[in-house]
């Protein structure tokens, strides 16, 4: 069967283009401008780098590019939106369909609390104003896993609206330097996922796995406040962590728990923005950036060349429209001053309790980082970007006694530099964080150099189970506590290369680091270079 | 016995007078004599006399569930009952069998009643003469009834008698027509517009129609989720508050079902008319209405006068917008909910296989028949997004204004609303097809739809025969959640009006037996 579920039939495996066939004024997704708040259609326009195509055929015309985002996250939830059935996305197909989600007729949907109270969550911790009163509607459509013909969204009256997403990009030469950014949050809403259907072409047969049909999803939609992949890249970055820190979501992209579609469209500064487009299902941040641009660029190309950009219709859109859910009374939510009294706590939802509820969100977690430890913001975000990574340097700072800029520049260079080599999470390392504490505990006391200290990293990484001390001690690798020794042998050194003291006492700056070297290479690297030097410069002046 | 009400059966089951099983083959019995009738869909003997059998078990150790155990009920083949076919009488359901209960089946089944089957309809409830099914119409057992021969006799010689049978209205006729054959005691209907109370009225019996939220709808299929609510069609109105008594109250698997709790519906006796006001909304008298009911509609409310309530004219002034936006309502939800039948999970099949679309397509077109894909289309128009806010939108403001009308009219002081239920009498089928059944859907859903557009409960209580020896019902009308009231004063109507009982015996010459104990029965049944 020639179905249009081709599409979606490998999520993860690629991306396809398709366009939507809506212009701004009809499209029922993100808004252009016109129709955007005063102030983000300011910043959106204000901040937009400009992007010159790479071959302009006639003169110099400068494009600006908008891009919007709709995200799907998966909610974190032990069952369905509005069915018991469990969520488990390694069961076997349909194990995990209730008659509801299979849409026996005259079943009903129930709405389930934990997939309301992480959407208020997610709407609190974006800012947005939450709507005491939100409405389901059914958008139809024929689609073979979509049993019902209609997915229970909400259309009308979302659950969340007119929030902001602050998030940071890298510019400047190196990357180094993180500029703030804000895209606005349309608004959040709760709707059901559709199942799975796989096309088999060799038998012409589609095959339908229900277990994820009918699993809660929160659509947030993000204004058309970027300007390129990598804005678009680092905003879903910041928002796959704030769902992450909640709990909503696991939002693990590869796994199709946070699904983006990006709309996209180019203009002249100062002109109406153009014809959008759509890149979906795309399955990493990375890739994000990556097609964005590419659309970006080439719809710049198909208007420099005098092409046109197209609307095309998706084959799935009867234009159908949508109807209320009858079968759902009105969500009310409430708050600690409109809380009905002698209610059922279990059967109302109270937003401040929510609120109170929020955990520390990464933003915050950053600044407390920067203030704490004096770290740079890019570190503070270095180290929250990698799942794990901010737990075991905290569980490092806590026992070791060492700087925390020195704790800082291990984890994020030596520490994780291991861990990205052999492509291993944080929870998967060798080296525990009282291991690493303990070596920089060894270093801080001077009791091995840092070269030895890397050796020590090494040795640690290789084989479980050792601490550092034993290491230090099987591989003779502590410094050289025996100042007597350490003269003598620099003594040794002056007397064996006297052109170098001739050198040095000429007054070349340089020579006495080829000194401090040889002296090093003599104690095989257990002495420190600054106590060498201090040796060397007495010896050599008296 | 058959012939007794619910309440009466129920006390000669507790005094040992009949067991179980006995008055389930004596109504297993009389549903194969009266088949001609085509009441039923599916007859589940076997499940009914192996929970005759438990209840029987239940009653010998004195462990009775209440008023129901042992109790023969039908339920209309649009609840969900685990384990029996369940068809809503279309093609796109033969077959289909429900691997769960509907919540209303689950409470009559936990009480001990005894399952006889499944009774016709038209196709998902769509109709009102219970005519447009796979199964075949279902004929009126006043067809049958001594009361109507002896008048039509009268009339016209020589005609042939069988071709003048009369249909039992609809959606719920197999229920209708099952509960005044004697067949059951009580029976479930659904009433979307209209469909419990109007085969009711046809039939000869009480159909109530609860307010929207107090059942569960968990397991009825759908016709229209913002309108549907279960009925309940039994012989006295008595019967009808045991039935809700045990129907009524929340549902952790109907989201619209109320949350406060439910007590029991005992009916009180109405001693002091004089606080009772009775309103007559000016807007139901109209010129198609038959003299016949227009004049016992009078007669009605001098009688409630007479006994010293008050009777007020009130009115209702958007009644007459009604029926087109329950049109627009109606097929909106009923394309959105038909959208499920793909025949990919459940239910029919097609054969093609050459698209997705194409087996979707073909599916559909022979699995429903014309009536339902006739509402899906205009559903479809009603729903598209260039449509969407000139009828669906509009339809739903109008709505609003009807029950607004009714709720002006409860604040007014009124308790209870008197109107005819339906037109006219039953009219024989040869009459009925003569419109098509959107036609006679509008016409018959004159006076009951309105009540779902504002969730109201309403009882059809039967009054009189017409001069052709037919029933004819009339209708009150609640405010909303008073049930318990409305059925207080649909009480001591019928205790006035006396409705006589239907003579069936020539329908079941070969079966006189079964009445020929029932002078007794008969005689202190009105």
């Amino acid at each position: 069967m020639a179905t249009p579920i081709l599409r979606w039939c490998c999520p993860g495996r690629r991306w396809v283009f398709a366009g939507i066939g809506s212009v701004s004024r009809h499209g029922r997704g993100v808004p252009t401008g016109s129709t955007s708040s005063g102030k983000r259609g300011q910043s959106s326009v204000a901040q937009q780098p400009l992007i010159t195509a790479q071959k302009p055929r006639k003169g110099e015309r400068e494009w600006a590019a908008v891009v919007g985002l709709e995200i799907h996250a998966q909610i974190a939830s032990n069952s369905k939106l509005f069915s018991g059935s469990q969520v488990d996305f390694a069961a076997p197909p349909n194990s995990l369909v209730s008659f509801f989600d299979a849409s026996l007729p005259g079943t009903l949907p129930v709405l389930n609390r934990r997939c309301v109270e992480a959407a208020v969550m997610t709407g609190l911790a974006l800012d947005c104003h939450i709507n005491r009163r939100s409405l389901f509607d059914r958008k139809h459509y024929f689609y073979a896993d979509l049993p019902a013909g209609y997915q229970i969204t909400q259309q009308r009256l979302p659950i969340a609206v007119n929030g902001s997403l602050v998030y940071s990009v890298c510019v400047g030469k190196r990357q180094s330097q993180m500029v703030t950014k804000t895209a606005g949050v349309k608004q959040i809403q709760l709707e059901q996922d559709s199942g799975k259907s796989l096309h088999d072409s060799l038998r012409s047969q589609t095959l339908v796995d229900l277990n994820r049909a009918g699993v809660g999803l929160l659509e947030v939609v993000l204004e058309p406040d970027m300007s390129c992949g990598e804005e678009a890249a680092a905003a879903i970055r910041e928002l796959q962590l704030i769902l992450q820190a909640l709990g909503t979501s696991q939002a693990n992209m590869a796994e199709g728990q946070l699904r983006v579609d990006a709309n996209i469209s180019v203009h002249n500064p100062g002109e109406p923005l153009g014809v959008r487009t759509e890149v979906k299902n795309l399955n990493s941040a990375r890739f994000l950036a990556k097609a964005i641009d590419y659309e970006i660029q080439r719809q710049i190309n198909e208007l420099e060349n005098g092409g046109k950009i197209l609307n095309e219709t998706r084959s799935f859109d009867y234009k159908l429209g949508f109807m209320p859910e009858p079968n759902l009374p009105p969500l009310l939510l409430y708050d600690s001053g409109s809380l009905p009294t002698g209610t059922d706590p279990q059967q109302v939802i109270n937003i401040d309790q929510l609120r109170e509820q929020l955990p520390e969100l990464p933003r915050v977690t950053r600044e407390k980082l920067v203030q704490q430890y004096g770290m740079l913001p890019e570190h503070s975000f270095a180290l929250l970007n990698e799942v794990g990574l901010l737990e075991f340097f905290q569980n490092v700072i806590k026992e070791t006694r060492a700087e925390p800029k020195k704790v800082t520049s291990w984890v994020l260079n030596t520490f994780l530099g291991f861990l990205k080599q052999q492509n291993l999470a944080v929870s998967e390392s060798p080296v525990t964080p009282s291991a690493l504490a303990e070596l920089l505990d060894l270093l801080d006391r001077k009791a091995i150099s840092s070269s030895a200290a890397k050796q020590v990293f090494q040795e640690l990484w290789r084989s479980k189970g050792k601490t550092p001390a034993q290491i230090v001690a099987e591989k003779k690798l502590e410094l050289m506590q025996d100042a007597e020794v350490l003269e003598q042998l620099c003594r040794s050194t002056l007397e064996a290369h006297p052109q170098v003291v001739t050198d040095v006492k000429k007054g070349n700056p340089r020579a006495i680091n080829k000194l401090i070297g040889l002296v090093r290479r003599a104690t095989l690297g257990r002495a420190d270079p600054t106590v060498i030097k201090e040796v060397l410069e007495r010896q050599l002046s008296s | 016995m058959l012939g007794r009400t619910l309440r009466e059966v129920s006390e000669a089951l507790k005094q040992g007078l009949v067991t179980p099983t006995e008055l389930c083959q004596r109504c297993l019995s009389l549903i194969k004599k009266t088949k001609i009738l085509n009441a039923y869909i599916t007859v589940s003997e076997e499940v009914a006399l192996k929970q005759a059998e438990e209840s029987e078990k239940r009653y010998k150790k004195g462990h009775s569930l209440g008023d129901l155990d042992g109790i023969p009920v039908a339920v209309k083949d649009n609840f969900s009952t685990a384990g029996i076919e369940t068809t809503c009488a279309s093609n796109m359901l033969k077959g289909y069998v429900p691997p769960y209960n509907a919540t209303v089946v689950q409470k009559l089944l936990d009480q001990g009643a005894l399952l006889m089957g499944k009774t016709n309809l038209d196709e998902f409830a769509m109709g009102s003469g219970s005519t447009d099914g796979i199964f075949g119409p279902v004929k009126n057992p006043w067809s049958y009834s001594k009361q109507y021969r002896e008048k039509r006799k009268q009339k016209s010689h020589g005609e042939n008698e069988d071709s003048h049978w009369l249909i039992t209205g609809g959606s719920s006729g197999g229920s209708a027509a099952a509960v005044s054959a004697f067949t059951c005691f009580a029976a479930l209907g659904s009433d979307t517009g209209g469909s419990t109370r109007n085969p009711a009225a046809h039939c000869g019996v009480v159909g109530l129609k609860p307010s929207y939220g107090l059942v569960s709808r968990h397991g009825l299929i759908p016709l229209v989720n913002s309108m549907d609510v279960p009925g309940i069609l039994t012989r006295c109105v008595d019967d009808a508050a045991i039935v809700l008594g045990i129907l009524a109250g929340h549902d952790p698997k109907d989201s619209t079902t109320i949350q406060d709790p439910v007590k029991p519906f005992t009916l009180p006796s109405l001693t002091d008319m004089s606080k009772l006001c009775i309103g007559i909304p000016k807007e139901y008298l109209t010129p198609e209405l038959s003299s016949e009911v227009q004049s016992l509609w009078s007669k009605a409310a001098n009688l409630f006068e007479s006994e010293g309530a008050k009777v007020i004219e009130v009115s209702l002034p958007h009644t007459s917008y009604s029926i087109v936006c329950y049109h627009v309502l109606c097929t909106s939800e009923v394309a959105s909910n038909m959208a499920r039948f793909d025949g990919l999970e459940y239910g029919h099949r097609c054969d093609t296989d050459v698209s997705t679309e194409a087996m979707y397509a073909a599916t559909r077109r022979e699995g429903f028949n014309d009536v339902v894909r006739g509402r899906i289309l205009s559903g479809n128009f009603f729903l598209l997004k260039e449509n969407y806010e000139n009828y669906f939108v509009k339809a739903q403001k109008v709505r609003r204004l009807i029950a607004r009308d009714f709720v002006n009219v409860f604040n007014s002081g009124v308790d209870v609303l008197l109107t005819p239920t339906t037109l006219s009498e039953a009219v024989p089928h040869t009459e009925f097809i003569r419109e098509d059944n959107r036609t006679r859907s509008a016409q018959d859903d004159l006076f009951t739809q309105a009540v779902n557009m504002a969730g109201l409960p309403a009882v059809s209580v039967p009054m009189a025969l017409s001069s052709q020896g037919l029933p004819i019902g009339l209708q009150f009308i609640g405010r909303a959640f008073c049930d318990q009231q409305l059925l207080t004063v649909a009480k001591w109507f019928e205790k006035q009006v006396q409705f006589p009982v239907i003579q069936l015996q020539e329908l079941m010459d070969d079966c006189s037996s079964i009445f020929e104990n029932e002078k007794l029965a008969s005689a202190s049944l009105k």
